[in-house]
């Protein structure tokens, strides 16, 4: 498959702007038990301020994907069969709630509607967040499963693919949410930190694991299934069309082996290694290690969701013989 | 229920590309619009077609088959592409199993494209809307059209009747028998989509020959062969009547 920037823009966009919001909602939690210590400073309404902000910049790249954005409200009308129209569904949602939790925090207008037993007193604010807890993990599982249920695209094939969407979203997040508290002197930074680390190593796990099962995969589908001509030696003589088509611009790339390998080898290190490294090493006094770690993860989890389409061999490919 | 489609007999197409032209033309000047032709005059015209006819070579040379394959959407029975439109523009007619893209609601948003094995879908670059075969439903319906015009017009154009046009659910339409009769096929199977189209595959076509056949017997043109005369003798009624 070709891979289509509007959607790397999306899905890295929102990965990050989902784990921003379960980063500063799960602190505020566990300061509330008592787990973490109360913060000085509670940016939880900008930081949510700021996962809107991503969401809002995901939403608006998703559009330059469309042949006809001004149609694009028509796309929540298939939920019952289709993933894409879920997340069409899950995106504003998730949106409108993280924007009622940041904007009841920032006007600190947030009344009490009722309290869990006597230490934990739930706010509008965080009975919002919940639903946006809600909506966020939803949406993690309908941008994933968009690619995970095309049964034919077989290296998307697989629950690794929600899996790898859900923590690498959390990690780029957590990471964010460090350089945030870094700069805040917020008292949560070794709850992000950690987090994060932990994040990305299991990250990294499992779409290493991805990958070494792609690497395993061999097609079902051959030239003589696909043309039902049962002998072993066919050459493709034309492929009906002179100068290319939908078909080969679409779904058939031309990077070489090189290049595909450099950027494997490079997203595992931007995303992945430098990131905890960087993390490992950078202390509340070196905020600009930690800007670095989230701009490196960033750029390398461009680099895994361009190298996710890359990877994706679609079955049409084989009637183009002469060219893939 | 009822199930159009196409059986394509691969043994009798002889890749003239007069499906591929019919089908531009019966559709870019259809109600639906213009198909895109990008640079058409040019070195690499391109465009959106419904019908593709691809070619290829089997076997080893010199014994070699060239096998022209016609590539259109197959209007599958359990059609991948349609659930995953998110608008609902992709859809199958209950009546006739035809697979049609509502081009009012499409989005253009590719994803039924990436659902489809085949690629048997193609965006119009122009309309920004995806388009496929449509088994010329604004066509088989046309009252206006004489009963035997009222058919895909690749299967009407086709030179060698190497498309057949029927309702493969009905077992004795013309499209049915022969899809049981010659061994029809299905694309890709392993994927169970179920293609409603179907390909009729390559057969072996031999006759014995034998060397009286080449040559008749009672060849009447051949003079030593000729069966015995008449005696010219005797007298034949020509001798005894006059007129």
């Amino acid at each position: 498959m070709k891979p289509a920037i509007s959607v790397l823009l999306l899905t890295t966009l929102i990965g990050a702007g989902q784990g921003l919001f379960l980063a500063y909602y799960s602190a505020e939690w566990l300061v509330l038990l008592n787990i973490l210590p109360l913060t000085q400073s509670d940016y939880g309404g900008e930081a949510a301020g700021l996962s809107f902000l991503l969401l809002a910049a995901g939403l608006l790249a998703s559009f330059f994907h469309l042949g006809h954005p001004e149609r694009a409200w028509r796309a929540a009308a298939m939920w019952r069969s289709s993933w894409l129209s879920r997340e069409v569904i899950a995106l504003p949602a998730a949106m409108a709630l993280i924007l009622a939790y940041a904007l009841t925090k920032l006007t600190e207008n947030d009344p009490l509607v009722f309290s869990l037993g006597s230490r934990i007193p739930l706010s509008v604010s965080m009975l919002a967040g919940f639903g946006a807890v809600l909506a966020v993990c939803a949406l993690f599982v309908c941008t994933a499963m968009i690619y995970a249920c095309l049964r034919f695209l077989r290296q998307w094939h697989s629950p690794l693919t929600v899996l790898n969407f859900i923590l690498m979203g959390c990690a780029s997040g957590f990471t964010l949410a460090t350089v945030l508290a870094a700069f805040t002197e917020d008292t949560s930074l070794g709850y992000f930190s950690g987090m994060a680390i932990f994040l990305t190593i299991a990250a990294l796990l499992s779409r290493y694991a991805s990958l070494s099962r792609n690497r395993r995969l061999r097609s079902p589908s051959s030239l003589q299934s696909a043309i039902g001509v049962h002998h072993p030696s066919i050459r493709q003589l034309a492929q009906g069309a002179m100068g290319g088509s939908f078909n080969t611009r679409a779904f058939i790339h031309n990077y070489g082996t090189a290049l595909l390998r450099l950027v494997r080898r490079g997203f595992i290190l931007l995303a992945f290694v430098a990131p905890v490294v960087l993390l490992l090493v950078a202390s509340p006094a070196t905020p600009s290690l930690l800007v670095i770690a989230f701009a490196l993860q960033y750029i390398g989890l461009l680099a895994e969701r361009w190298y996710f389409f890359i990877e994706a061999e679609h079955p049409q490919n084989i009637y183009y013989q002469m060219i893939s | 229920m009822t199930q159009l489609a196409l059986v394509i007999d691969l043994n009798t197409c002889v890749g003239c590309h007069a499906c591929v032209t019919s089908c531009k033309e019966w559709n870019t000047s259809g109600e639906a619009g213009p198909m895109v032709d990008r640079n058409p005059y040019g070195a690499e015209p391109t465009g959106t077609f419904f019908n593709r006819v691809q070619s290829f070579e089997v076997g080893e040379f010199p014994h070699t088959q060239t096998v022209h394959f016609p590539k259109s959407c197959l209007h599958c029975e359990d059609p991948p592409c349609v659930p995953v439109c998110p608008t609902g523009a992709s859809y199958k007619r209950p009546e006739d199993g035809i697979v049609l893209v509502d081009y009012d609601k499409c989005i253009g948003c590719e994803y039924c494209s990436w659902a489809c094995p085949y690629g048997a879908r193609e965006i119009d670059e122009q309309q920004k809307v995806m388009k496929k075969c449509t088994l010329c439903v604004d066509r088989i319906y046309d009252e206006s059209l004489p009963e035997q015009e009222r058919k895909p017009v690749c299967v009407l154009s086709c030179p060698t009747s190497a498309r057949i046009y029927g309702d493969i659910h009905d077992p004795e339409s013309e499209a049915s028998r022969a899809i049981n009769e010659a061994g029809g096929y299905q694309l890709m199977p392993e994927w169970s989509t179920s293609p409603a189209n179907h390909y009729l595959p390559r057969r072996r076509v031999k006759i014995a020959i034998h060397e009286e056949d080449l040559q008749r017997a009672d060849n009447p043109l051949r003079k030593e062969d000729r069966g015995p005369r008449a005696p010219t003798t005797r007298t034949t009624l020509d001798d005894s009547t006059s007129w």
